[in-house]
């Protein structure tokens, strides 16, 4: 099976005053095309390191990183990103900022076309009829929907997300999880999450990636079996036997994560 | 109603200004030596109405030109230190204390530099103390731009000017244009400065000069509400700019 995304042996530092921080350590992780991988780890444990080194905004000291069977040395058109700040741009209506990314990637693409593919997603998270709205006058939870669409406007091969759904409350957060099952059902792509969230990275992850605590190494791969298994996954699966084993076994895996550096949020 | 009240509000706060001054000299009974009254004015305007739409011209046209100077000047540098560190850590203390000169010193320096250049002088000193405000402000405004906004661009490969027009530009305008009101204040002081200082000066500033020297000094207190009257024609002028590019900065009221 061919992966869409190998990350071999990568390890990384940053130069800092103190002197060099390590930040991954000889991580290693692969996610096979149209699958969905969640990666979860301590604070501070290099998660956003890994999300810029997916997209190509930076190279790691050794290791490598491939993207559909080429290396990745620079930013690549065919990559989407999400965050948890949806980063939206207050000057451009929704339907606008949403369009954005095409006006890089296809930038000869007439402009009704970009329109009808931006309204098209809006309808999918259900923003039909805001499309004239600046972001301001959106919630939170539709703003992250709105950037969720902005993420995968041009068709990215992967979607990469760092911990997009954080700073919402947790009813809203369900229903974005939701939303991305439908988003992946009528829109195909391969995904990396970043989260804290372990009952997000069970819902939504194919694999669940643990990493240890800095430097990040891949510490333990969970392959998820959701209970009913099928495209949609339903939120009451979350609290059955299957779902609750998964659960602890993940707790358990971050607290030894946790255990290896106890001062590692003390830097 | 709100159309009304946006200009009828101003506009009686105006009324109640003039009221209050008139009053003041009324009632501590000042000659127009000390303190001329609103009323003394008009008879001011109507006998040198001529000077005064010269005055004007001249020192409009030369203020906005200093201004336009320093919004190109201010932006560059801006630019410069909102994307350079370097640039950031090695220019900000030279303007600092640029900026803190009296630049009533400088009229001298300027004399003497281009000598009899009245105009060009003129238009300098708007610029010279008018494009500080705005190189800080652009520079802040670029400096302190979210990483991920640039990422958003960046992972799809775009080049640098482009984040700087689709993003960075944009998002720096409210910055900009707040700047650009302390500005246009700024640059009529630093015309009028010019105009007042030098011998043989245009502009309003001359005719503030002319009134000293004639003891009238109800010409001279004209020139000074001419010169309000002129910043706040261009000040609004610079807030309608300011709805046109960077309304959406301005939130919706409740």
């Amino acid at each position: 099976m061919t992966n869409l995304i190998d990350i071999k042996g990568v390890t990384h530092a940053y130069k800092t005053p103190k002197g060099l921080l390590p930040v991954l350590s000889n991580l290693n992780l692969s996610v096979p095309e149209g699958e969905f991988a969640a990666v979860v780890g301590p604070s501070g444990c290099g998660k956003s390191t890994l999300t810029r080194l997916v997209a190509g905004l930076m190279k790691p000291d050794q290791g490598e990183v491939w993207l559909h069977g080429k290396l990745v040395k620079s930013p690549r058109k065919t990559v989407g990103m999400a965050f948890q700040n949806p980063v939206l741009l207050e000057w451009r209506s929704i339907l606008d900022n949403v369009i954005l990314p095409l006006e890089i990637v296809a930038p000869s693409m007439p402009r009704a076309q970009k329109v009808a593919r931006a309204e098209e997603l809006l309808a999918l998270v259900g923003l039909s009829g805001f499309e004239t709205k600046r972001p301001s006058e959106l919630s939170g939870g539709m703003r992250q929907r709105a950037s969720l669409c902005r993420s995968i406007v041009h068709k990215p091969d992967v979607l990469i997300m760092d911990e997009p759904f954080g700073a919402l409350d947790a009813f809203t957060r369900e229903d974005l999880w939701q939303t991305m099952h439908d988003l992946r059902t009528k829109e195909p792509f391969t995904a990396v999450l970043i989260t804290h969230d372990l009952r997000e990275s069970v819902y939504l992850g194919d694999q669940v990636f643990v990493l240890s605590g800095r430097p990040a190494t891949t510490q333990y791969v969970l392959d998820v079996q959701y209970p009913g298994q099928d495209r949609q996954r339903k939120l009451d699966g979350l609290y059955t036997p299957e779902c609750s084993e998964m659960l602890a076994t993940l707790r358990e895996q971050i607290k030894i994560a946790q255990g290896r550096h106890p001062d590692a949020a003390g830097h | 109603m709100q159309t009304f009240q946006k200009i009828a509000v101003p506009f009686i706060a105006i009324l109640i200004f003039i009221a209050l001054w008139e009053f003041l000299v009324w009632a501590n009974n000042w000659p127009d030596y000390v303190m001329a009254s609103p009323s003394d004015l008009p008879a001011a305007y109507s006998k040198f109405w001529e000077l005064f739409l010269i005055g004007s011209w001249q020192t409009l046209w030369r203020t906005v030109a200093g201004l336009a100077l320093a919004v190109l000047f201010g932006t560059l540098l801006g630019m410069i230190m909102g994307f350079s560190r370097i640039a950031r850590d090695g220019l900000y203390p030279i303007l600092v204390g640029f900026n803190a000169i009296p630049k009533a010193t400088l009229v001298p320096v300027l004399a003497l530099l281009f000598i009899g250049q009245h105009n060009f002088n003129t238009v300098l000193m708007a610029f010279l103390i008018s494009f500080f405000p705005i190189a800080v402000s652009v520079g802040i405004g670029l400096s302190t731009l979210e990483p991920e906004y640039r990422d958003i661009l960046r992972s799809l490969g775009a080049s640098r000017f482009t984040i700087f027009r689709k993003i960075a530009l944009p998002k720096t305008l409210p910055e900009f244009f707040g700047a650009l009101k302390v500005s246009v204040t700024l640059a009529f002081i630093g015309t009028n400065l010019v105009e007042i200082i030098s011998p043989h000066g245009r502009g309003l500033g001359a005719l503030f000069l002319s009134g000293q020297t004639n003891s009238n000094y109800p010409l001279m207190f004209a020139v000074l509400i001419a010169l309000a009257v002129l910043g706040i024609i261009l000040y609004y002028f610079v807030v309608l700019l300011e709805r046109i590019f960077a309304g959406w900065a301005e939130r919706p009221q409740q």
